[in-house]
């Protein structure tokens, strides 16, 4: 009997292996696009698909084919006018009415020269980050108090009923058991061949006595046998567990923005850019993750991301105060041995003269020290005396201090993969 | 159940219907398992009284999804994985959410039972027609047509696409994506010329392959490590002959075939690898060459079976003009020069010869008489059941396109020769030129005259190795530049220099490529 067998819940998505080889395969053009994607982009849409073109003739299997030229014959219906003999203009483009199997035309309006296709948010989300490691990723580690995890390990000859092993007690106590009885029932089978043998001979005192004698013998070694405990406390085994230390995977990240009155809306958009790109990249690599936002004019506050992003003020400009904000929190809430601290600061540079010295001292002496991280961007051009101060200090401070120039949205990304680049991976 | 007729013996037409149903099959736009059972069961009956020969069917429902899936890996429920069904998938899953293109109401595969894919998303109406047109029209040319039947083995090859997927899959794992894609990428690029147009390939089963597949692999090293054997046996008295010897000493067609068993420095995989190509190149062969028949046949046959049910009072008007409608555009021929126009659509042509094939026989005029004297007044159905059973696209049409249908058709051959600044038009459907357009037609569907006929033409066995291929043109026709970039690949799979000359009906040559030995 023939039979319809319903497919449609067993699995779609057969081709997702042949898909991933063809990314492999492209994957240049497909980093160039991303690339050129999270220039173009919004920060708000920054986790969402984009479109991928690839010149057509990259993508291109060649087979071996006619080219045009030499004589061919055709036949085509829907004659209307013509009758042998009659000369038609050759078309131009050499192709004389199609049907040479080579078809080079486009059916999809998008140009014929490329080939698109569209990437998955998580695919990518997975190029973007590619190739980025987070700096110095010595995960905070300090004996005082680290965070522990239980780990099998084997097992154990005493420990807490809970964790008692049935099966390893039960094997032990078994081999215990046929062990020290081996003996004893050695001897007792003896016994009871010679009763049997005896039984059998013709009756008599002297046999009586002898029965007797083995039946009292057979008795005391039943006895000893039995006497065997079932379960001794040397057969117990536990499962032993121990603790080892495990790096805290908790992490914090202070973002340090100007709100000043020369930082406009558009130099606060790049400063955002590059904030969201560290949240998003930190968001790979830990579990937890607290933002704190710490904004600044004369005077420093920790505010929420709205208001972080869109509260104006204006005023002048002291950096120190955010910075001494900045230590404050962490002395009080994230202790360097317990959290993963990363800073990133924007400014357009403007700051009052006499301030920045402080700012380098500020960061040097106390902030660097408790940092995994700590990332400067200035978004406007000009270097005042914020960015020479800093620029000491990137000398001396070793690599966990960073610094960049960013004046325009496309140069947020390559600064980014910039400063986040993998050891050895070109950026 | 009575025995089941053979198309052949059906001298009288058609079967009887048993007894009229009392009443139509309900026909509501939305299908479900039981209707499509009770519509099957109709379907089949009626095929059976016309005599259709077929496989066990296998229907199976899948989602849209599901066809993008099976079209990007050529129709195969399985295959190996390689990017370039995932770029076939990327574009039809692009074209397809753009509303670019439809998708095919189904996919029917060559194996044993056949397998008929009907998608979630067809009426009632659309899944009888594909039943009637993919599970017994096509169905039954895969069992009776003389290539599918000398060619292909349809109850070993899902087992062999099986085999192939875990066999490449094993090698992926041990020698490294890329470097298994590089080389499938170059089987790929001569897959064309891995055929044996004159061979018939063996039979065997999934446990012979397997058992096979070891032997071979020791066997064939053996074989190759011998042809390159670098001291000569005898060399003294040897070396003349050896000058003199051509290696392969005839031509051969199937490229692949002398590499997997020749190429001198190929690993024992990926000699495999080109095998399973090869294979699959093969089992798609007929299927090149018989697509007008093959697609005629299923659309007469659903246009047959279905119209039959309607006069026996199966079907309601409702599912009969909505499945006219589709069956319209299916069979739709636009002529040269409109919007649209493509070439000779093959549902059409082969919908219509044979309808012609059957009309010749029923209700011949005098002019068919004179063309078809053995076939004019025959009985049609064991008519349609030769034509169907020992042809292919180009002997069919050779044989039996009528003048008829070439003015119905208004077909007419042009020449197009780059020496000539224009193009002539050589017949029209006219008395002087019906047997010229029925030749031109039948040539063009010449696989032969089709694609480039390029064989193995020489091995340098004493000096660097290269190896030479020769293209025989084919009225003059020269070959396309991607010529080099397929030598390449050629190239690599040979692991010396290659070289292509083209040579004219003369046998001058008048173009060569060169491609140097890839770096090791």
């Amino acid at each position: 009997m023939q039979q319809i067998i319903d497919r449609r819940l067993a699995g779609k998505n057969k081709s997702i292996g042949n898909r991933e080889r063809f990314l492999r395969r492209y994957k240049g053009q497909i980093k160039d696009a991303v690339r050129r994607a999270i220039d173009g982009r919004g920060i708000r849409d920054l986790e969402r698909g984009e479109d991928v073109h690839i010149p057509k003739k990259d993508v291109s299997e060649p087979v071996f084919h006619h080219g045009s030229g030499g004589q061919r014959e055709m036949v085509h219906p829907g004659n209307q006018e013509y009758i042998a003999g009659d000369k038609i203009a050759r078309p131009k483009g050499g192709q004389g009415g199609g049907g040479s199997g080579s078809g080079q035309a486009s059916d999809s309006g998008e140009g014929e020269d490329d080939f698109v296709f569209s990437l998955s948010k998580e695919e990518f989300m997975q190029v973007f980050f590619e190739d980025l490691a987070l700096p110095h990723l010595i995960r905070t580690q300090l004996a005082e108090t680290p965070e522990w995890k239980s780990h099998r390990a084997g097992f154990t000859n005493d420990g807490t009923p809970n964790n008692l092993h049935v099966v390893r007690s039960m094997r032990g106590a078994l081999g215990r058991r046929i062990a020290l009885g081996m003996d004893k029932r050695r001897a007792l089978h003896a016994l009871e061949e010679e009763l049997e043998a005896r039984q059998a001979e013709p009756a008599g005192t002297d046999r009586d006595a002898a029965i007797a004698d083995l039946l009292s013998r057979i008795e005391l070694l039943r006895g000893r046998i039995s006497a065997i405990p079932f379960l001794d406390p040397i057969d117990l085994r536990f499962r032993s567990r121990v603790k080892v230390p495990v790096p805290t995977s908790k992490a914090v990240m202070f973002c340090v923005m100007d709100v000043s009155g020369s930082m406009d809306e558009s130099r606060k958009e790049l400063s955002k850019r590059f904030f969201i790109l560290l949240y998003l990249f930190l968001t790979k690599h830990y579990e937890k993750i607290d933002i704190v936002f710490i904004r600044h004019h004369t005077q420093a506050q920790e505010v929420n991301e709205h208001d972080f992003f869109h509260a104006t003020e204006t005023g002048g400009t002291v950096v120190s105060s955010a910075l001494v904000l900045m230590e404050e929190i962490i002395r009080a809430r994230y202790p360097s041995d317990q959290w993963n601290i990363y800073g990133a600061q924007a400014s357009d540079g403007d700051n009052w003269h006499h301030d920045s010295g402080r700012c380098r001292e500020l960061l040097e002496q106390k902030i660097l020290p408790l940092c995994r991280y700590f990332a400067y961007v200035q978004v406007a051009e000009p270097e005042q005396n914020l960015w020479e101060e800093y620029c000491r200090l990137a000398e001396t401070a070793g690599p966990h201090f960073a610094m960049r120039k960013a004046t325009a949205a496309d140069q947020i990304y390559p600064i980014f993969r910039d400063l986040f680049k993998k050891e050895g991976a070109p950026a | 159940m009575t025995i089941k007729p053979l198309m052949k013996d059906l001298v009288d037409g058609p079967q009887p219907l048993p007894e009229r149903p009392s009443e139509h099959l309900p026909g509501p736009s939305d299908w479900n398992f039981e209707l499509v059972e009770r519509y099957h069961t109709v379907i089949r009956d009626t095929a059976t009284r016309f005599g259709l020969d077929t496989y066990p069917n296998q229907l199976e429902i899948i989602t849209a999804e599901q066809m993008m899936d099976a079209y990007a890996s050529v129709g195969m429920p399985v295959n190996y994985r390689h990017w370039s069904y995932g770029k076939e998938f990327i574009s039809t899953e692009k074209n397809y959410k753009r509303g670019a293109m439809g998708l095919a109401y189904e996919i029917v595969i060559n194996s044993n039972p056949c397998i008929s894919y009907l998608m979630e998303e067809n009426t009632m109406a659309m899944q009888a027609l594909v039943i009637a047109h993919a599970a017994y029209g096509h169905n039954s040319f895969f069992k009776g047509n003389y290539l599918f039947r000398m060619w292909t083995d349809a109850s070993s090859i899902i087992d062999y696409l099986v085999y192939a997927k875990d066999y490449v899959a094993k090698c992926e794992e041990k020698h490294g994506l890329e470097t298994v894609e590089l080389f499938l990428d170059s089987c790929h690029a001569l897959m064309n010329q891995g055929v044996d147009r004159y061979r018939r390939p063996s039979k065997k089963t999934l446990a012979q392959e397997l058992a096979d597949q070891k032997e071979r692999e020791t066997y064939a090293q053996q074989q190759v490590n011998d042809l390159w054997r670098t001291l000569p046996r005898r060399a003294e008295k040897a070396e003349e002959q050896q000058e003199a010897r051509r290696f392969p000493e005839e031509p051969q067609e199937n490229l692949l075939y002398f590499v997997e068993k020749n190429a001198p420095l190929l690993e024992p995989w990926q000699r495999e690898i080109v095998r399973i190509v090869r294979k699959i190149a093969q089992y798609f062969y007929p299927q090149r060459q018989s697509q007008v028949m093959n697609e005629g046949w299923a659309t007469f046959w659903h246009h047959r079976i279905l119209n039959t049910m309607y006069d026996d009072g199966y079907l309601t008007d409702g599912v009969m003009i909505e499945w006219l409608k589709s069956h319209t555009n299916v069979v739709y021929q636009p002529k040269v020069g409109d919007r649209g126009y493509s070439g000779l659509n093959p549902y059409a042509l082969g919908f219509a010869m044979y309808s012609d094939i059957e009309r010749i026989c029923r209700r011949p005029t005098e002019e068919d008489r004179q063309w078809f004297p053995d076939l004019a007044g025959s009985p049609w159905l064991p008519a349609l059941d030769h034509a169907m059973r020992n042809y292919k696209d180009e002997s069919f049409i050779g044989q039996y396109l009528s003048p008829k249908l070439m003015r119905d058709l208004r077909l007419f051959a042009i020449v197009d020769d780059d020496k000539k600044s224009e193009i002539e038009v050589a017949a029209i459907h006219d008395e002087s030129g019906y047997r010229r357009v029925r030749e031109a037609l039948s040539h063009q569907y010449d696989l032969g005259s089709r694609e480039p006929n390029i064989q193995v033409w020489n091995v340098n066995l004493r000096g660097d190795r290269s190896l030479t291929l020769r293209h025989f043109q084919h009225n003059d026709r020269p070959l396309d530049d991607s010529a080099q970039q397929v030598l390449k690949h050629a190239a690599r799979l040979w692991g010396f220099a290659v070289h292509l000359e083209s040579a004219n009906g003369k046998g001058d040559v008048t173009k060569r490529w060169t491609v140097p030995a890839p770096s090791h």
